[in-house]
């Protein structure tokens, strides 16, 4: 019977079903400061030991701060909180890369980085944006934190399988379009809650020339729009940039494994739920004027100006808060604070990009431009290519790797009124502090921002 | 968790659509390690102002309503995964929200909470908004055992869906991690025989 990539990695994993639900076995389980706690008190209260500690890594990385990692976290709650899992992951010998750690990062950069990430495994984490890792033919998602404890006592979880919905793209990003401006073009085309109750998997030739980085950005909202989780087939790029890695299979396991990882795509005809097309052609690079990432248009576009009436008491209530008209175009605005960060677009080829636009220009005066990467390697790399001295030289300041203001739970916070273009994945209403107000880019779009001062044509601005 | 059986109770009205759950509970409440107190911070940035005054027009401080239903409009705790604006709601003593659309890792997370997400049609989200606004102190009767909603005064009754087993367990207080830890011997064996070890 043909089935799609989903089904087959889906099947593979089931312990047994009881009533419609399926005991879905986990093979890696990440966790951080902030969704753990209270499961590792739960299980505590029940007596339980954890079942499979080895199948578990940690990362410190919502409430770290970017400056001065070397010294104690300030803040006494986050310091808590950090604190906390160091405490249990030494208790329950759970392996940790904290702060200190060479391969600290936000969780969702060092899962792949470390080979940890891999195509035919179920992966969760209790962070929606676990749905990166599918870029690698994973079927990664989200969780809560009852559910880090049910993984955490059984290394499994009892669930409804999904609908399945395929994306496709077909044909040639034009010039200065990037995977970002893809899955935001796709986002603004399905809204927030379209891929409700599916698993999405993003096919195409279009999707099939991105590099394993720009794979990670597109599945990575893919909980945007409201998908369990995106998966991406794996193939050769999958496996170039798996092999050799700390985590990756090594010699004969490694021929086994892709032997494996060779059988996992959808069937010819297998049949999906919900399928679309999109034209690469079609897309231009991307903004977001409202307050949730589905709100976007073209840089060159306008907001929109009519609405269906049940949506319009929430819209108008959006643009309020940006400051935004219905029907106008954001060119020309001014900009206050460009971040590059985030697990959607703070690996090295997003830094590459900002660097490559910057080098010999100068950000605007007004204008307050920080990068964080999303790991110590990413910030290791970019110093070992020289990036750091052209983000300096053109008043960017590099920092140290964390989720940083993507969402604003460490000091890096955007102050109430102002705009910030940010390569992050949540313009939601205070996301990067209260008052704040957020425009989703790529970082091509952020760098160029920065520079100009304001929303521009990047077209016209290309190197 | 506890048991959920049957609700007698009103609605307080929230008509808006997409609210994502850094609206329940914003990011920076999140640093506590323990699942009690978020009730206070729920809807901090529509309830409160800067100073720390409740905002007057938010429904949360109108003395009208007083339920323990929240009634929102459609696509209701998009976004992020954190468990914690179920523990919110339920600790601001709600029990239920309905909604037309809920976010899938939200309605996980409030089933695992003992918050029943009750998804009704765009129509009857619309009638109930309205009708509540005009009448905070219209009855609700939510009857879990027969997966309904009542209108008492509407003398109507919807039926609404819901997985029997999450059913069974939030009717008795149950929740997954007794019933996966008595799968081991089954998860074992299915470790045995997987054919991946990499």
């Amino acid at each position: 019977m043909s089935r799609t990539l989903f089904d087959k990695i889906w099947d593979a994993h089931v312990v047994r079903s009881i009533e419609g639900l399926d005991v879905v076995y986990i093979d890696r389980h990440l966790i951080h400061e902030v969704t753990s706690p209270q499961a590792f008190d739960e299980l505590a209260a029940r007596n339980l030991p954890l079942f499979r500690p080895s199948q578990i890594l940690a990362t410190a990385d919502h409430n770290v701060p970017t400056l001065h990692q070397d010294q104690p976290i300030r803040e006494p709650l986050s310091r808590l909180q950090v604190e906390k899992l160091t405490e249990n992951c030494q208790k329950h010998g759970i392996e940790l890369y904290g702060l200190g750690h060479e391969r600290q990062g936000i969780v969702h950069v060092i899962g792949p980085e470390l080979g940890l990430t891999q195509p035919g495994l179920t992966m969760v984490c209790g962070d929606s944006h676990t749905s990166t890792h599918g870029a690698f033919g994973a079927v990664a998602f989200g969780i809560g934190t009852s559910q880090v404890a049910q993984v955490m006592a059984s290394q499994c979880l009892l669930l409804s399988r999904p609908k399945r919905m395929r994306i496709s793209v077909e044909g040639e990003l034009r010039p200065g379009v990037t995977a970002k401006d893809l899955i935001l073009y796709i986002i603004a085309q399905l809204g927030t809650g379209g891929a409700t109750g599916h698993f999405v998997e993003y096919a195409g030739s279009a999707v099939r020339a991105l590099s394993m980085e720009g794979r990670m950005t597109i599945c990575n909202m893919s909980i945007e729009m409201g998908a369990r989780g995106g998966l991406i087939a794996p193939d050769a790029t999958t496996f170039a940039y798996v092999e050799g890695r700390p985590f990756a299979p090594k010699g004969e396991a490694w021929n086994d494994a892709v032997a494996y990882w060779q059988s996992l795509y959808s069937d010819d005809d297998a049949t999906f739920e919900t399928e679309y097309t999109y034209q690469a052609a079609d897309i231009t690079p991307m903004i977001t004027y409202g307050t949730n990432p589905g709100m976007g248009i073209a840089l060159t576009g306008h907001v929109p100006s009519e609405v269906p009436a049940a949506e319009a008491e929430s819209f108008d209530k959006s643009l309020k808060y940006m400051g935004f008209e219905r029907g106008e175009s954001l060119l020309g605005k001014q900009i206050d604070y460009v971040f590059i960060g985030s697990c959607t677009n703070s690996r090295i080829e997003d830094l590459r990009a900002v660097a490559a636009y910057v080098a010999g220009k100068q950000k605007a005066e007004h204008v307050a431009a920080f990068i964080v990467p999303g790991s110590k390697q990413v910030e290791q790399q970019a110093i070992a290519e020289g990036i750091d001295k052209i983000f300096t030289a053109a008043g960017f300041e590099l920092r140290e790797p964390g989720c940083s203001a993507c969402l604003a739970m460490n000091e890096d916070k955007i102050p109430a009124g102002k705009y910030c273009v940010a390569t992050s994945n949540r313009n939601f209403e205070g996301r990067q502090g209260p008052g704040s107000r957020t425009l989703l880019a790529s970082p091509l779009v952020a760098a160029i921002t920065a520079v100009q001062g304001r929303i521009v044509d990047i077209t016209q601005y290309l190197n | 968790m506890e048991k959920f059986q049957t609700l007698h109770t009103t609605g307080r009205p929230l008509p808006l659509e997409n609210i994502d759950t850094d609206q329940i509970i914003p990011a920076r409440f999140l640093k506590a390690t323990t699942r009690e107190g978020f009730g206070e911070n729920l809807f901090c940035d529509w309830r409160y102002n800067a100073d720390g005054s409740p905002k007057p027009d938010f429904v949360l401080n109108d003395p009208r309503y007083a339920g323990s239903v929240l009634v929102a409009g459609k696509n209701f705790g998009c976004g992020s995964s954190r468990e914690h604006a179920a523990w919110a709601l339920y600790d601001a003593g709600f029990r239920t929200v309905i909604s037309s659309y809920f976010a899938d890792i939200f309605r996980g997370n409030a089933l695992n909470t003992g918050l029943l997400p009750l998804q009704v049609s765009d129509e009857v989200l619309a009638r109930l908004l309205a009708a509540i606004e005009a009448n905070p102190t219209l009855e609700l009767v939510v009857d879990l055992p027969s997966q309904t909603l009542a209108v008492p005064a509407w003398g109507e009754t919807f039926s609404f869906a819901i997985d029997g087993y999450k059913k069974e367990c939030l009717i008795n207080g149950y929740d997954d991690i007794d019933f996966l830890v008595n799968q081991k011997s089954a998860i074992e064996a299915f470790e045995k025989q997987r054919a991946w070890t990499w």
